[in-house]
């Protein structure tokens, strides 16, 4: 998207990266259907969300299993705590830090 | 790119260019920072500088305290410095340090003395330099002779997706120019160090800057203590941020894409132009703090949650992507790029609105961390004092 302003409606949400497990909510967003973008390649897509998720907070975008890696930014952010599906929020009580895990909550 | 302006600064006797004319009263040590504000008191135009420490300090955290306080004193944005301390020696050793510049720097001990003979000497050197700074005229400047620090506090998402790759952006733009640029947070680059790593510019800096790092995490282990609950913060936690490697990716898209040059210890001057990576802590004015002493001119402060923080010697340009933040802590930031979360603009578009904001401050105005009176000067502490 560099040097170029992407057409259509605000998103809703943004994906850092092709292939991360999480997008982060730009507004406030509601169950249900909502529409966004991937940031690097400005591709746009939907999801259907399965519980409110505050601006700045992230819903999963890959179904994630326990212990699996959640990617953000093409890396390894984090690691699954619980099964965690498409739509569902995602924050400190369903992942934790996969470098400090004797500090998990 | 925005049509560049016409740049203007101080050039210091030593070849460094400032943006600011500070005349410092500075404290070797907590006992003197009561006479530094009497000081400062009676010459209002001098800026006090008081802080923590400076007794019974030894080794390796009484040489960075030396390094901390002579470095504010040598910084291009300082014209000129009245060191005050309890007794003479140390004193005489910061004022050694800055006078090496070639600015006005002049020292005076209380003991013997007591304050009120003090104060008065030194608020009568103080309102000399107060006079003669004044006619220290701007002359023009170019960016690469600014030096530019970057730190970003109260991250949340919003950091990593907006204002902190907005400051990738004048970091690019800055080295490109010819500019040197310093970037710290040692504890804040767990889960991408790697990515640091790889940008080093030869094995030797990767090699200092993994010992750097590896160190840095052994320290904090060696303690025994948690760092969850403090890495992410309650804040970061609440905009979102889940993991100090989630928080980590956002801080490291602020550094640019460019090499890694150098590894500094806390407080050390750059020797080479470019990315130079510099051992701090994450806490917002210690890092800015050590900065400002290694001679940085100007800072870039990306925040989320919104933070307030300021430094008596570098000006501070807060930029955020959280609209939240840019409407009800407005009076805090200097740059509002939410814009980028509604892709309103570009990236490329959001570094000129940076940079159109960096060019200005460099020319005078005042950021809101100036003008609302932020002045945090805090030192870094390695381990307690004798």
């Amino acid at each position: 998207m560099e040097g170029e302003v992407p057409a259509g409606a605000p998103p809703q949400f943004l994906i850092h990266d092709e292939g991360d497990s999480v997008a982060v909510a730009v507004t406030a967003l509601e169950p249900g259907r909502v529409e966004g973008a991937v940031l690097k390649s400005g591709r746009r897509c939907e999801f259907e969300i399965l519980r409110p998720v505050p601006l700045g907070h992230k819903f999963a975008v890959t179904e994630l299993t326990k212990g699996a890696d959640v990617i953000k930014y093409g890396v390894r952010v984090a690691v699954a705590t619980k099964d965690i599906a498409i739509g569902e929020y995602v924050h400190v009580e369903n992942v934790r830090s996969a470098r400090w895990q004797n500090s998990v909550a | 790119m925005a049509e560049q302006r016409r740049l203007t600064g101080y050039r210091r006797p030593d070849g460094t260019v400032g943006i600011r004319n500070h005349v410092a009263i500075l404290p070797v040590d907590d006992l003197s920072n009561a006479a530094v504000e009497a000081v400062a008191h009676i010459v209002p135009g001098t800026l006090a500088l008081p802080h923590a420490y400076g007794r019974l300090q030894f080794g390796e955290d009484l040489e960075l305290t030396f390094r901390t306080l002579i470095g504010t004193g040598r910084n291009p944005n300082v014209a000129a410095v009245v060191v005050i301390g309890i007794e003479p020696n140390w004193t005489q050793r910061v004022v050694d340090g800055i006078a090496t510049t070639g600015k006005p720097v002049t020292g005076l001990a209380i003991e013997g003395r007591g304050d009120l003979r003090t104060i008065e000497a030194a608020a009568r050197i103080a309102q000399r330099y107060v006079q003669d700074a004044g006619e220290l005229a701007r002359e023009p400047v170019e960016r690469g002779e600014i030096m530019m620090s970057i730190k970003c506090g109260e991250s949340d998402t919003t950091s990593g997706l907006g204002s902190c790759p907005t400051t990738s952006e004048a970091v690019d733009r800055w080295v490109e120019a010819g500019g040197t640029v310093l970037f710290g947070e040692t504890s804040e680059l767990t889960g991408g160090e790697h990515l640091i790593a790889e940008r080093c510019v030869d094995d030797e800096v990767r090699t200092k800057f993994q010992k750097t790092y590896d160190d840095y995490l052994a320290t904090i282990e060696a303690t025994g203590a948690n760092l969850l609950g403090s890495q992410p913060t309650q804040g970061n936690i609440a905009g979102g941020l889940s993991t100090i490697e989630e928080k980590a990716m956002g801080n490291i898209a602020k550094t640019g894409s460019v090499p890694v040059v150098g590894v500094l210890r806390e407080a050390e001057a750059p020797t080479r132009q470019g990315l130079n990576f510099m051992n701090t802590s994450s806490a917002a004015a210690e890092c800015i703090t050590l900065m400002a002493a290694a001679g940085a001119a100007v800072h870039l402060f990306p925040t989320g949650q919104g933070n307030v923080i300021g430094n008596p010697i570098e000006p501070v340009i807060k930029i955020t992507a959280n609209p939240h933040t840019a409407e009800t802590m407005g009076e805090h930031i200097d740059v509002d790029v939410s814009g980028l979360l509604r892709m309103e603009y570009s990236l490329s578009q959001a570094g000129d609105r940076l940079m159109e904001s960096i060019d200005r401050t460099i020319n005078g105005r005042m950021t809101c961390a100036e003008a609302l009176g932020h002045r945090e000067y805090t030192f870094t502490k390695l381990y307690p004092s004798a």
